[in-house]
């Protein structure tokens, strides 16, 4: 109903907690000494960095499955596409320092390339490439969404079309022939704007640059969700004819809301790949974009704080055990995915709203909500 | 016209057709559209004003020869049906008489095979969406209650309010002090005051279904359709619903579809006996009992 504030006190407090504790992490990995006790290395500058991008595209899938009920399995395409568009303007930073000492990357000159496939021209500037990481996930989900949503294709077959349509990139992506540089992807980033990307400095950038995007767009899916767009969209997901009884044409709403949230999978996938160093057409596989949506679901869907959490802890426990026990990995994501679905139908967050804080919490929404 | 009419937007003359459903939009009332005409031939003698229901032949709904089928079953058989403007109309009839079907094709759900739908004299349905029905003025409450369940019952009758319902707008939408009065009134209404904070689907079935019936007074439609209201309801809820009704009377147009016959007998002056998808009786709620043929529908199972 009214909008009083978008979080509790409480929720501001921990909010802004983790901000700052979040733009520490740099300053430390830069500035404390390599022996202290607070030194971050790059490595785990590097792991969380990463895990903040997978963070961010779980609140962009929560968007979608959580309130508007639409479950992609395809979400790992327009993290793909964004960390693409921007890998490019990598690629071509590196310019003549790469093996042949060509200005074309080095996948085109092994191909025998003379010239840049059109469809790269312009990626050498900064914002080309960053207007392509938006523009390009938003124009693919805009045109597929278009089509299902106006064919009213929902649920399950809804969501094999999207991960079919993730393979199906991934297959194109995978062919050296189609100029994104097939199985190996892009990689060998020497530069960003410039500056060397394996810098301390230029790491502590892009983590603290990934943390504002969390944050900011935390704040922001918090607005959206409680405004009354926000509330129409779980209309829709709750009872769709209804809400086109009621006078709603869910068109709109469901694209709309699809398309941004394709486009904030997008930028994630740019602030990704400078850090991580690489994107190759494995981001693509259908086995990805289903991951995503296990972070969401063991995080809590429809709560935006949750499948930030499930992001980082289904991540964190990703890690260890691929470095403790490979085998055993895809094991134990199943069964996390069968017990919360099982014990857990709300996810950590259902989990922590049952814990005093959580009810403390609760309340005090509840109270706020009333005033 | 009679001399005393006020002066309202330039009249156009059209055909009855002129008025092309699927580009209705009653947010966009459009004067100029009709300049063109505004001189033209008055023999047609029909006016034709965007976004108004013209019911100056006194119905508001007519169903003329209308058939839908599903894989060969006719649930609508050459059906025709006409309800006038402020009526309370009730609709009975044995089950897979057609009844709900019949609302489908009214409200845009289902396209009938062949006949037309026409809200007053201009307004073709059948040509358009659910949504275009909607914004014209003709509601509609569901067999089974359908409220937003994870939605309060204020937020429920917020979305239903009549106001601009582009997602452009709902992005920034905030209520005035006008919407919450109205609000306010329609929660008292149905006696939800109380619970109008609380998650829609805590609410017991009865409650649902008056939630519902608000839903349907915050969206303010000329026209009601009423799927089976008061079942799952209290004798006593029953009797308030009966009276809710009888009040809606002449400000709006009910048509209920409804097995409770004591509910029937007690709203309705008007009944329509549906029966393998065409009418089979029409009259006072005595005339309609007394019909032989009714008699054997309803005793003959």
């Amino acid at each position: 109903m009214t909008r009083t504030s978008l979080f509790s006190p409480l929720g501001w407090t921990l909010f802004t907690i983790i901000v700052v504790l979040g733009l520490t992490m740099p300053l430390l990995h830069v500035f404390a000494p390599e022996d202290s006790a607070f030194y971050v290395s790059a490595y785990t500058l590097t792991l969380v960095g990463k895990i903040l991008c997978y963070a961010a595209v779980a609140l962009a899938m929560d968007l979608v499955w959580g309130y508007a009920g639409i479950l992609s399995l395809g979400h790992g395409l327009f993290f793909a596409l964004g960390g693409y568009a921007f890998g490019m303007y990598l690629m071509r930073q590196i310019g003549r320092d790469g093996q042949y000492q060509s200005d074309l990357p080095d996948f085109m000159v092994f191909l025998d390339w003379k010239e840049l496939p059109w469809f790269w021209v312009g990626s050498d500037s900064f914002l080309w490439a960053a207007f392509l990481v938006v523009a390009v996930p938003g124009l693919v989900a805009f045109v597929f969404g278009w089509f299902a949503f106006r064919s009213r294709i929902k649920g399950v077959y809804f969501s094999i079309i999207t991960q079919a349509l993730t393979f199906a990139a991934m297959l194109l992506f995978f062919r050296n022939d189609t100029g994104f540089g097939g199985n190996n992807g892009f990689t060998d980033f020497k530069r960003i704007l410039g500056f060397p990307i394996a810098a301390p400095e230029t790491r502590a950038l892009l983590f603290a640059l990934t943390v504002a995007y969390v944050a900011g767009i935390l704040v922001f899916c918090r607005w959206l969700t409680t405004s009354k767009f926000g509330r129409v969209l779980a209309a829709i997901r709750d009872a769709e004819s209804r809400t086109m009884f009621v006078g709603y044409n869910p068109l709109p709403y469901k694209l709309g809301v699809w398309t941004l949230s394709a486009m904030l999978c997008g930028i994630a996938g740019a602030l990704y790949v400078p850090q991580v160093g690489i994107i190759n057409p494995s981001e693509m596989s259908p086995a990805n974009s289903i991951e995503i949506a296990i972070w969401t679901a063991i995080g809590g869907r429809g709560t935006l704080i949750g499948p930030l959490l499930g992001a980082g802890l289904v991540n964190g426990a990703k890690s260890w055990f691929t470095v403790s026990f490979p085998d055993l990995w895809l094991y134990v994501l199943g069964a996390l995915f069968v017990f919360a679905t099982l014990f857990l139908p709300r996810g950590v967050m259902g989990l922590l709203h049952k814990l005093p804080l959580g009810k403390m919490n609760l309340a005090k929404n509840r109270k706020e909500r009333k005033a | 016209m009679s001399e005393t009419a006020p002066p309202r937007t330039p009249p156009v003359v059209a055909h009855p057709y002129a008025f092309v459903g699927t580009e209705f939009d009653p947010h966009r009332s459009s004067p100029d559209a009709s300049q063109a005409d505004a001189s033209g031939d008055a023999s047609y003698g029909r006016l034709v004003v965007p976004g108004e229901v013209d019911v100056s032949h006194g119905a508001i709904l007519y169903l003329d020869s209308v058939t839908v089928s599903f894989d060969g079953f006719r649930a609508l058989n050459d059906l025709n049906l006409a309800v006038d403007d402020g009526e309370l109309r009730c609709i009975i009839g044995p089950n897979g008489a057609g009844k709900t079907t019949m609302m489908d094709v009214i409200t845009g759900k289902t396209r009938p095979d062949a006949g037309t739908v026409f809200f007053g004299q201009t307004i073709d349905l059948t040509r358009m969406n659910e949504v275009a029905i909607a914004h014209a003025g003709i509601g509609r409450k569901f067999q089974k209650p359908t409220v937003f369940e994870n939605l309060s019952v204020f937020e429920n009758l917020e979305l239903a309010l009549k106001m601009d319902k582009s997602a452009r707008k709902s992005l920034f939408a905030k209520l005035s002090g006008e919407q919450r009065d109205r609000i306010a009134e329609v929660l008292a209404t149905i006696k939800l005051t109380d619970a109008a904070h609380g998650p829609a689907g805590r609410l017991s079935h009865g409650q649902k279904q008056w939630l519902e019936i608000g839903m349907l007074l915050a969206q303010d439609p000329r026209v009601l359709l009423l799927d089976e209201p008061v079942a799952g309801m209290t004798d006593q809820e029953t009797v308030a619903t009966a009276e809710l009704f009888m009040s809606l009377r002449g400000k709006h147009t009910l048509i209920v579809v409804e097995h409770d016959m004591d509910f029937v007998a007690s709203i309705a002056n008007h009944v329509t006996v549906l029966h393998e998808g065409s009418v089979l009786a029409e009259g006072t709620m005595d005339v309609v009992q007394n019909n032989p043929k009714v008699i054997e529908v309803y005793l003959g199972r």
